[in-house]
């Protein structure tokens, strides 16, 4: 036994030498000073953290939504995280990249359930992935939070793992929609849109809407989701049309639009249109000039509004948007607002519903489903800066505000907004009579 | 067939059944899928590697098939196997169709007529989204995806009829390999105009090839519709056209094994790849092109020339 050890034994007992003392004094101040952090956690019975599964849309046609819904995600994990975590537990974002492809994405599902040790799944946007997943999500008894707007969840075609709380859907965004445009815009209504389901989604939910708000449908265009150009569709456009529907989206939506102005010049209708087609986009670019004056429905405005409450601000800055919408650090990489703030409040349905059931393990994922669907009023704020909503536990559907804005000098101004109330339509499904 | 033949392809339907044991969860449903999509690049196989039909439109059939499952068990409540027998009907029906169509031209032509071909089925998918739901796709309902006692979405049923439809593609592209006409494909492959001079009817076994390779393609597209419970019009993008030729490419074009090689090997290099960085695509891609300077006939053809020259 020599000097340098930091303990001897005498007589059964321990002794502490100097170097040993000076040891532990440090090891007791780094723990200290670092005490703020971990202390926040010791209630949890474990101290693991909670692992949500991410299916990142970083490649295929939903990357510039993936981009963005990371870093939602991550900025809310580290809010909630900075809050305490959930249960006394710091919370863990695993990202996967799902291609923006069904296959894949049923397999990220079962590499967060059975590989990661994923406690739940969610995020993922586009329609046909999560329809595509959410049978596998169903089979592996994972929690699934998708963050879509697609009406597959309240429509009852998936199961009740699989949940949508943070985010409308198109049905409801659609009839919030009709009243405005038939009472300020005009009666006469002509809807251009893709020939996929997307677009089939506004077709078949956009005549009742504007037929119930008064106004009808004199023109119905569906463009092939292949076209590169549009002069041909255009002359398509009935005479009498006051009003134009758009909802045209992917790369070739900017030809669309100047081909549109050059094809109306001045005397154009009035036009509608939902900014999916523009989201990631600034609207300053060169053709986009024609949009000006013209309508948009928003999820969350893009643009930081004068009335902004302090809630949005403070979201807006933890993502790190900056007035225009864009990234604080690359004014040219604008954002998906309008869709993605759902990741934001989802997670943080996640940590209250999490809270309710007490969750502790994937033993309690049943319990969890239970108590997110016990949630009816979610009040804006710091949780939901998107607006005031209303889940409903049945169709596993959220319904919330609509925001109606107007394109003034290159920016969204919001010009109307639609509350809760006014989205709400009849259950199509009650999944909490189905079995687990 | 030599004992040679059976015991290696044997070999690797017994490693796959004891894998079932003692593969942990998240692989053995990775390799539930795998076993499947095997099967689907077996059916490109027979017309690509044995055949030499360069075709780019094989996700029609596969989609045939899946589509064949899912209208049948979405509407008409048509239970699994009758679903999927339909399925594999429609597969065969329109590899006939198409092949009696396309088979009039030959080489790039036929590449292209065929990649029309599948666009236009694709196109005919998103067309009648009442009954297809269009891009979205359909979700087969749970009751629907059972045989008898069996279900489908169990992990371990899944896992053997996969194994089980694997089994039986395998051995049968090896016995159509090692048949006359399955020596008579390979002799179209070499040189057409010699089969023709002697006295072949090369016309009629390049249909029949495409026929048999279409029928499994849809055998693989039904069974991966009523096991996975997804119906989805992505699945007869091009995409999946490339992703046979490519995994057939990869495990060794004209050779049995090289299929499920293929298929192996792309979806562990992007799972494993995906874990490492973002960029997993340029790593695939960096991968590929390293294969195919090194390995030109692919991993299992790359046996064969080195190691083993009557690897069928």
């Amino acid at each position: 036994m020599t000097e340098t050890t930091s303990k001897t034994k005498t007589s059964g007992l321990i002794q502490p030498t100097r170097r040993g003392a000076l040891k532990t004094l440090a090891m007791g101040a780094g723990a200290a000073a670092t005490m703020p952090l971990w202390a926040r956690y010791t209630s949890a019975q474990s101290a693991e953290p909670i692992r949500i599964g991410f299916g990142k849309h970083a490649t295929g046609i939903g990357a510039a939504y993936g981009r963005w819904y990371e870093r939602t995600s991550v900025a809310a994990i580290e809010k909630i995280n900075g809050e305490g975590g959930i249960n006394g537990r710091p919370v863990e974002l695993v990202t996967e990249d799902d291609g923006t492809d069904p296959r894949r994405a049923a397999e990220v599902l079962e590499k967060f359930a059975n590989q990661s040790s994923c406690d739940v799944a969610f995020g993922t946007l586009f329609s046909h992935v999560v329809v595509g997943a959410a049978p596998r999500a169903g089979e592996l008894k994972l929690p699934y939070f998708v963050c879509s707007e697609g009406h597959h969840v309240a429509s009852g075609m998936l199961n009740r793992w699989t949940m949508q709380p943070g985010i409308t859907d198109v049905k409801s965004q659609i009839s919030a929609m009709a009243p405005f445009i038939t009472d300020v815009l005009g009666k006469k209504v002509t809807m251009i849109y893709p020939d996929y389901a997307f677009g089939y989604d506004h077709r078949d939910n956009l005549a009742p809407a504007i037929e119930a708000a008064g106004g009808e449908i004199v023109g119905s265009i569906a463009i092939p989701p292949t076209e590169t150009s549009f002069t041909k569709y255009f002359p398509q456009i009935p005479r009498d049309t006051e009003v134009i529907y758009h909802v045209m989206i992917g790369p070739a939506v900017l030809t669309f639009v100047k081909e549109m102005g050059e094809f109306f010049g001045p005397s154009r209708p009035e036009i509608f249109g939902f900014i999916d087609s523009l989201e990631a986009t600034d609207l300053t670019s060169p053709g986009l000039e024609f949009l000006d004056g013209t309508y948009f429905w928003e999820g969350m405005p893009r643009y930081l509004q004068d009335d902004a409450p302090d809630y949005v601000t403070a979201y807006r800055d933890a993502v790190g948007l900056d007035a225009n919408g864009a990234s604080v650090s690359d004014p040219s990489d604008v954002s998906t607002s309008a869709h993605m703030f759902s990741c934001w409040e989802t997670l943080h349905v996640i940590k209250a519903g999490m809270e309710a059931a007490g969750y502790q393990s994937t033993e309690d994922r049943q319990a969890l489903i239970e108590a997110v669907e016990a949630m009816t009023l979610m009040e804006a704020g710091p949780a939901h800066p998107g607006g005031t909503k209303m889940f409903n536990g049945k169709t596993h559907q959220v319904f919330g505000p609509q925001y109606i804005s107007k394109v003034e000098g290159g920016k969204l101004v919001v010009q109307k907004t639609v509350d809760y109330e006014e989205t709400m339509y009849p259950d199509e499904v009650d999944y909490t009579s189905m079995s687990f | 067939m030599t004992r040679r033949d059976l015991t290696s392809h044997l070999g690797l339907i017994a490693g796959l059944f004891a894998l079932h044991f003692i593969l942990p969860a998240y692989h053995h449903g990775v390799f539930a899928r795998v076993m499947v999509l095997a099967v689907y690049a077996i059916g490109y196989n027979i017309a690509f590697g044995y055949t030499g039909l360069l075709s780019l439109g094989h996700a029609m059939f596969f989609g045939a098939g899946m589509y064949g499952v899912g209208i049948a068990s979405y509407h008409f409540a048509i239970p699994a196997l009758p679903a999927w027998i339909i399925g594999l009907g429609c597969g065969a029906l329109l590899a006939l169709v198409v092949g009696l169509l396309a088979l009039r031209t030959e080489g790039v032509s036929f590449m292209i007529v065929t990649l029309m071909f599948a666009q236009a089925a694709y196109l005919v998918i998103l067309y009648f989204s009442e009954y297809t739901r269009g891009d979205d796709g359909l979700v087969i309902p749970g009751d629907m995806r059972a045989i008898g006692s069996w279900d489908l979405s169990d992990e371990g049923t899944r896992y053997l009829l996969a194994w089980a439809l694997f089994s039986i593609a395998l051995m049968l592209s090896l016995w159509l390999v090692r048949h006359p006409f399955g020596r008579v494909l390979v002799a179209l492959r070499e040189n057409e105009e010699r089969a023709r001079l002697l006295g072949y009817d090369t016309g009629g076994r390049k249909l029949a090839a495409l026929v048999i390779s279409g029928t499994i393609s849809a055998a693989a597209g039904g069974a991966y519709a009523t096991m996975f419970g997804y119906v989805g019009a992505s699945f007869a993008g091009v995409q999946y056209s490339i992703f046979a030729l490519l995994w057939v490419l990869l495990g060794g074009a004209g050779t049995v094994l090289g299929p499920f090689v293929g298929v192996l090997f792309m979806t562990y290099l992007n799972d494993v790849a995906s874990g490492v960085t973002e960029a997993y695509m340029l790593i695939a891609g960096v991968v590929l092109v390293l294969l195919t300077l090194f390995a030109p006939q692919g991993i299992v053809g790359e046996i064969r020339r080195r190691f083993w020259k009557d690897l069928p």
